[in-house]
């Protein structure tokens, strides 16, 4: 039971699988209008999505980078490959994936968990979705699970270019701009009213090409009374090049429906992680957000929930993860618009060997919310002294009948509670871990068991290393 | 034959450069049971601490044998998987680690082997009855949110399980009620009976004592062993006092 060689890094050796590049087509480095009519004639786009990706690209040029975050000087844009195609047709039948690719994803255990527990899986490699399926009683309840590339040639065309980039506009920021220009993949998932979907639905999003960046855009539509579980994964090998992720979500939940949201990412530690993530709630509708941040270099991540509806109400659990080179700037948003609205922002974050987490909340209070209630509660545990952890909420309340509470801990692993698990036989890096994945555990407990083992194993293994 | 399990030989310890133990000798042998009393601050604590191997304390001088095997260098980790054991006088929590969770993989340290999840439930069960604790207390998190007697419960429940060659009980009968004392007693009862541990009571009051057979009592003043006696010195010291051993 002896397992003491201590590695600074987390065995990624699973994630670190890179497959040889035999991309078939690819864009040049760097961004011009050139590219970006490259990109949308190779994904024959209708011709709306075109206008929309160079108004996008015009609009990127237009705003200046983030200052205000962590640095992210060490990504140039002139060297960020866009889009990279992966070298087949996306397919609804794992055996037609190449052999490559699949050896991936059965690595990552993404076949295995869609036989054992999902009710429909997308596997993005790079800028491409390769493979896409949805259980037949699922589609036979009417739910729409497909790439957003054909769902906007088909008979949800219109849904999605009523919806597309409405809720994150390109001019909201930067990243979500070149989002706008040269997005990529991704899912479009629709759940007609009434519906339940009893088991979750997944992407996973898996960037192989060095210097490339992947911009997949998820839009979920959950209508009237209706009810989804979908859940994110994200993984990349580790190269000595930057990487880019600059996703976007939106999602809409209808009256009365409800979504879980559910992400689990680890990028490698090159990777620029600027997402933006955004739902919007209908009376009585439910948002709850389930976000696990272990991966990437720098991560700017504050998924927002807008409660439009009176009683609707949102759940955000979160745990972010920095290791020793992280910069990890995560947190959540919510405006409360609706009379009677409540939301929930729960975050745990560790740091570690010199990582440095940020949480940022972010809570709006319009006039139009009569008795809103809001509740910040944010733990945070530093593993050592060279590490960081800083917590900046901000608040702007403009109702009377507000409740609102916010509430912060920033914390230490004690000396005594270490002697104390070790005075019944653990070791002293076992000991830590545990009380790492205790002080973990509210997040773990919300998220589907072969989640909650692989976060489990991610805390494990950054805390006391692992023979290779 | 008598067999040593714990010897303690001239030990000196010292925190932050003040020296806090000075010459402690003591030996315990198999089965047997050891009280040690004194006076507040007398170091009583610290003995057991630094028994159990807190890092905190700095053994300055002298040595420990368990089993005759010298000790005083290893982490606590190993002297609980050689067969040591102390219940804390406030033991710690610990959110989100499930004491059923925590309790199986410390029980598969001691023994060096895995155990069956229903074979350990099983096990758990039946120790929790003699505490009369709820078995829903396996999966609350370790001591969080327990009640004092909450706490002295867990500690004793893990003392169970563990069976431990020798157990340092660290003032476990304080703020106890007497139906807790007489639980916990009992635990300890069936400690000893099933596989002849010994033990070290740290106490102030005789109430834990009444089920046991005190062999030796020990008097702590101020970082030294003063006196030994038999059982009749815990009355001794209840009548009257330290003030005897009082300089």
């Amino acid at each position: 039971m002896e397992e003491k060689t201590y590695v600074e890094d987390v065995d990624r050796s699973i994630y670190d699988i890179k497959n040889e590049e035999t991309d078939v087509y690819k864009v040049s480095a760097g961004l011009t209008p050139e590219i970006v009519e490259k990109i949308s004639e190779e994904k024959n786009d209708p011709a709306w999505m075109r206008e929309f990706r160079l108004e996008s690209l015009k609009t990127y040029n237009n705003m200046r980078i983030p200052d205000w975050g962590p640095p992210i000087d060490g990504l140039d844009m002139d060297n960020i490959v866009t889009y990279v195609r992966p070298n087949t047709k996306m397919s609804a039948k794992w055996s037609d994936v190449p052999e490559d690719i699949k050896n991936t994803f059965e690595k990552l255990g993404i076949p295995q968990a869609e036989r054992a527990s999902l009710a429909g899986v997308g596997a993005q490699f790079d800028s491409e979705l390769v493979y896409h399926n949805v259980r037949k009683e699922v589609a036979d309840q009417g739910v729409i699970y497909t790439d957003l590339e054909s769902a906007m040639h088909g008979e949800y065309a219109d849904m999605i270019q009523s919806h597309f980039m409405k809720l994150v506009k390109p001019n909201d920021h930067k990243f979500a701009a070149l989002h706008g220009a040269v997005w990529s993949g991704g899912s479009f998932v629709y759940v007609p009213p009434g519906v339940t979907v009893e088991i979750p639905l997944q992407s996973y999003f898996r960037l192989n090409s060095p210097g490339a960046g992947q911009f997949e855009h998820t839009l979920i539509i959950v209508d009237e009374g209706a009810n989804l579980h979908f859940i994110e994964g994200c993984s990349a090998p580790k190269y000595n090049v930057a990487n880019l992720h600059a996703g976007c979500v939106e999602l809409f939940v209808g009256k009365g429906a409800k979504l879980r949201y559910s992400t689990i990412e680890n990028w490698s530690k090159n990777m620029y992680n600027l997402n933006t993530k955004r739902a919007i709630v209908e009376e009585d509708g439910v948002m709850e957000w389930v976000s696990g941040s272990f991966g990437s270099h720098v991560s700017y991540l504050y998924p927002m929930t807008i409660l439009k509806g009176a009683r609707s109400r949102m759940e955000f659990t979160g745990i972010t993860f920095a290791g020793k080179g992280q910069n990890l700037d995560t947190g959540a948003k919510v405006v409360h618009s609706g009379a009677e609205t409540s939301s929930y922002i729960n975050t745990k974050s560790i740091s570690k060997d010199g990582g440095i987490s940020t949480f940022r909340s972010s809570v709006n209070i319009a006039k139009s919310a009569a008795h809103a209630k809001a509740a910040v509660s944010c733990q945070s545990l530093m593993l050592d002294e060279k590490s960081r952890s800083d917590t900046i909420p901000a608040m702007d309340i403009r109702s009377a009948t507000a409740d609102v509470g916010h509430e912060a801990k920033i914390g230490k692993i004690s000396d005594d509670a270490v002697f104390y698990l070790m005075s019944r036989g653990v070791a002293e890096d076992d000991a830590r871990a545990m009380i790492v994945s205790g002080f973990a555990d509210n997040v773990s407990k919300e998220l589907p068991l072969e989640y909650a083992v692989e976060m489990n194993n991610l805390i494990r293994l950054e805390m006391k290393g692992s023979i290779g | 034959m008598s067999e040593n399990v714990i010897e303690i030989k001239n030990l000196t310890v010292e925190v932050a450069d003040k020296e806090i133990l000075h010459d402690v000798s003591l030996n315990i042998q198999k089965g047997e049971v050891h009280v040690l009393m004194g006076p507040n601050g007398a170091g009583k604590s610290t003995l057991g601490y630094v028994l159990m191997g807190n890092p905190k304390y700095k053994v300055t001088g002298g040595s420990i044998l368990f089993k005759g095997q010298d000790i005083t260098n290893e982490p606590a980790d190993k002297r609980a998987k050689m067969g040591m054991f102390l219940s804390f006088q406030e033991p710690l929590e610990v959110p989100g680690l499930s004491l059923a969770s925590f309790m199986r993989s410390a029980v598969e340290q001691r023994r060096g082997e895995t155990i069956r999840y229903w074979n350990f439930k099983k096990e758990m069960k039946a120790a929790m009855d003699v505490l009369q604790m709820d078995e829903s207390y396996g999966d609350r998190s370790l001591n969080t949110g327990f009640s004092g007697g909450e706490k002295k419960k867990s500690e004793i429940l893990q003392l169970m399980l563990l069976k431990p060659d020798i157990a340092i009980l660290d003032e476990t009968d304080s703020g106890l009620d007497v139906d807790a004392v007489r639980l916990v007693s009992k635990g300890i009862e069936t400690y000893r009976e099933e596989c002849d541990g010994a033990l070290l009571i740290i106490t102030h009051s005789t109430r834990i004592l009444d089920e046991l057979p005190v062999d030796y009592t020990h008097i702590m003043v101020n970082g030294s062993l003063v006196t030994t006696g038999d059982a009749s010195l815990v009355d001794k010291i209840n009548a009257e006092g330290y003030e005897a051993f009082l300089k």
